[in-house]
């Protein structure tokens, strides 16, 4: 706990994450199916009277939420703030990953890479990575979708979790025809903490084939990177890289010193791909600019010439000119003093 | 479930498993890495389950240009076989409602593997604790059951204090009364589970605070080295610091990058 300069106490957070107030809510997700339903009726019923106004007597949170809540076996003593999802079941629910083809909205019944062979799996996270591979690989060949990945969590920008449009999902799978063991992914969503293993399941599955070759590419901001140097002096972008035991190629750029670490779905299949001896290899780009960027995007250039994407680029010259006008297109004109 | 580095498990019965609680100034966390790095423990596997939150990074007990590049992920086992000593490292935090699963998992795991003892290093809120402990040592031990019948003996004779028991609702004058561990982490869990499955469990722990947790954590390694004798003084003199615990590689820059000179 901490005091605040206006005298309030209150709950500061840990860096440890984990606190005890985890068995309250473990508590709570024990409540039997009819506790929470008699809880969301209550809920609904306080917010239709509070929306009612004048059309009813004055309502005081205080007395009608707690003199209701009161009759429920495990109510704690309410302290009258606004009702909210606290009374609404805690089980996230609306956090699955789906996997499906995007034309029939079939869900897929096994793993990705259990249904398909696959030799090079090549990924992208963020929308920088993806321009990246759009404009040099993507054009370069004939690529077919095989499924995307639909998900909803508070980073989504579509509000509605159960009926999200079939053109909103943002982690697409295509193989390429001409080669179909060659699998990539354009994953431009954020996949949260709880729902990257869940990804991992549908996508790699429980066998992990031993052969394959994972190669993720992805953006960090440069504050992120530690150095006994200030950030405001490094040459961002700059590439670093992590990889695997198995992976025994040569990288492009210098691998990522210590103490420096790296979180969200690169590190879940890094660490999936270390865990089941995969040869995998991640290419992180520091950068000063998050948005859709083309130096940033072109700092990947140096990964065209890894085993996991050789060949795969065609004419370099005319991809960056696709990657140009990608960025163009993008770019938001401001025109408050024109 | 434990996945082996190599193509089979190693035999982990008969040893003692250390391993850190995740909790206040990640204090249990840092004790792990100290006792790993000094001993110069081997990685034998990892813990890998859905329970915590994914990071990877560069070997964080380099010594050398040649071991730097050695992938590390957020749960791994370290053994030292001539001490038949295990540790299990945590390095991220737990995924929301996903602690008490970790712990079956965890326990079950112990179980099956026929661990001798575990011992858990955790950590509690120094600004909770009551007069009492205020004006005691901030270290404190927690014994299961049927560690006690092996190691009460050991611990009476270092004059060691166990962790009292407060009201369970501290509010009330009435309450009853229970190990509390706040900011402890899943440690209470572990300790009450352990105790129903009967598993020889030995919990140590010290009061801080948030901030620079360095020096606890090497309060924490010397208090369980009284016990343990992981290490032993290299000269007559026992004070603590003397011992030679080897600060790991990574434990640079723990409170951010270098500053812009244009600052000053």
């Amino acid at each position: 706990m901490a005091a605040t300069f206006f005298g309030e106490v209150v709950k500061a957070p840990c860096r440890a994450g984990a606190e005890d107030d985890e068995e309250e809510e473990e508590e709570r997700r024990r409540e039997t199916p009819e506790d929470r339903e008699v809880r969301r009726q209550l809920a609904r019923k306080s917010l239709a009277t509070f929306h009612l106004g004048s059309q009813s007597a004055p309502w005081t949170r205080d007395t009608n939420l707690r003199s209701s809540c009161l009759s429920l076996p495990q109510c704690r003593d309410y302290s009258g703030t606004v009702p909210s999802e606290r009374f609404l079941s805690s089980t996230p629910s609306g956090r699955e990953v789906r996997l499906l083809r995007r034309q029939t909205k079939a869900s897929l019944e096994v793993a990705l890479l259990e249904k398909y062979s696959c030799s090079r799996f090549i990924i992208a996270v963020g929308n920088n990575a993806v321009a990246f591979l759009s404009s040099f690989v993507m054009n370069s060949g004939v690529w077919e979708e095989v499924g995307c990945a639909k998900l909803w969590n508070e980073w989504c920008r579509t509000t509605d979790a159960v009926h999200m449009s079939p053109t909103e999902a943002h982690c697409v799978f295509y193989h390429l025809k001409s080669n179909p063991s060659v699998f990539l992914c354009q994953c431009s969503c954020y996949v949260a903490e709880d729902q990257q293993y869940q990804w991992l399941e549908k996508v790699f599955g429980s066998c992990p084939k031993k052969n394959m070759q994972v190669t993720v590419l992805t953006c960090r901001h440069v504050t992120d990177y530690k150095t006994s140097e200030s950030t405001g002096s490094l040459p961002s972008p700059f590439l670093k890289a992590l990889k695997t035991q198995n992976f025994k190629d040569p990288v492009c750029c210098s691998l990522l010193e210590q103490p420096n670490i790296v979180h969200d779905l690169p590190a879940a299949v890094l660490s999936y791909c270390q865990v089941w001896q995969l040869p995998a290899v991640l290419y992180l780009c520091y950068t000063d600019v998050m948005k859709l960027d083309l130096l940033t995007a072109e700092a990947f250039k140096p990964v065209l010439s890894s085993r996991g994407l050789k060949g795969l680029a065609k004419n370099v010259p005319q991809s960056t000119e696709i990657l140009r006008k990608l960025m163009t297109a993008n770019e938001v004109q401001s025109n408050i003093y024109t | 479930m434990f996945v082996p580095c190599g193509e089979s498990g190693p035999d982990l019965s008969g040893c003692t498993l250390l391993l850190p609680a995740v909790s206040v100034g990640n204090v249990g966390q840092l004790a792990i890495d100290l006792i790993i790095s000094t001993l110069n423990m081997s990685k034998i596997g990892y813990f890998y389950t859905d329970c915590l939150v994914p990071m990877v990074g560069n070997n964080p007990y380099a010594t050398a240009e040649e071991n730097s590049t050695e992938l590390s992920i957020n749960t791994e086992v370290y053994s030292l076989p001539s001490r038949k000593l295990v540790a299990l490292q945590l390095r991220s935090i737990f995924i929301k409602y996903k602690s008490s699963s970790f712990c079956e998992k965890l326990l079950s795991w112990v179980k099956s593997s026929s661990f001798a003892r575990v011992i858990v290093l955790s950590s509690s809120h120094s600004y909770q604790r009551n007069d009492l402990q205020l004006r005691s040592t901030p270290f404190r031990y927690l014994l299961t059951p049927c560690m006690q019948d092996s190691a009460q003996n050991e611990i009476q004779s270092l004059n060691w204090q166990e962790m009292e028991k407060t009201p369970c609702i501290p509010e009330m004058s009435d309450s009853d009364y229970c190990v509390r561990i706040p900011g402890g982490g899943i440690t209470r869990t572990l300790y009450q589970e352990s105790c129903s499955k009967e598993i020889p469990m030995a919990v140590l722990l010290k009061f801080v605070s948030e901030g620079d947790n360095i020096p606890d954590a090497l309060g924490l390694v010397e208090y369980l080295n009284e016990w343990l004798q992981i290490i032993k003084p290299q000269s007559d003199d026992p004070t603590p610091s003397t011992l030679p615990w080897k600060i790991p590689s990574s434990w640079k820059l723990l409170f951010g990058s270098g500053l812009p000179p244009a600052l000053f």
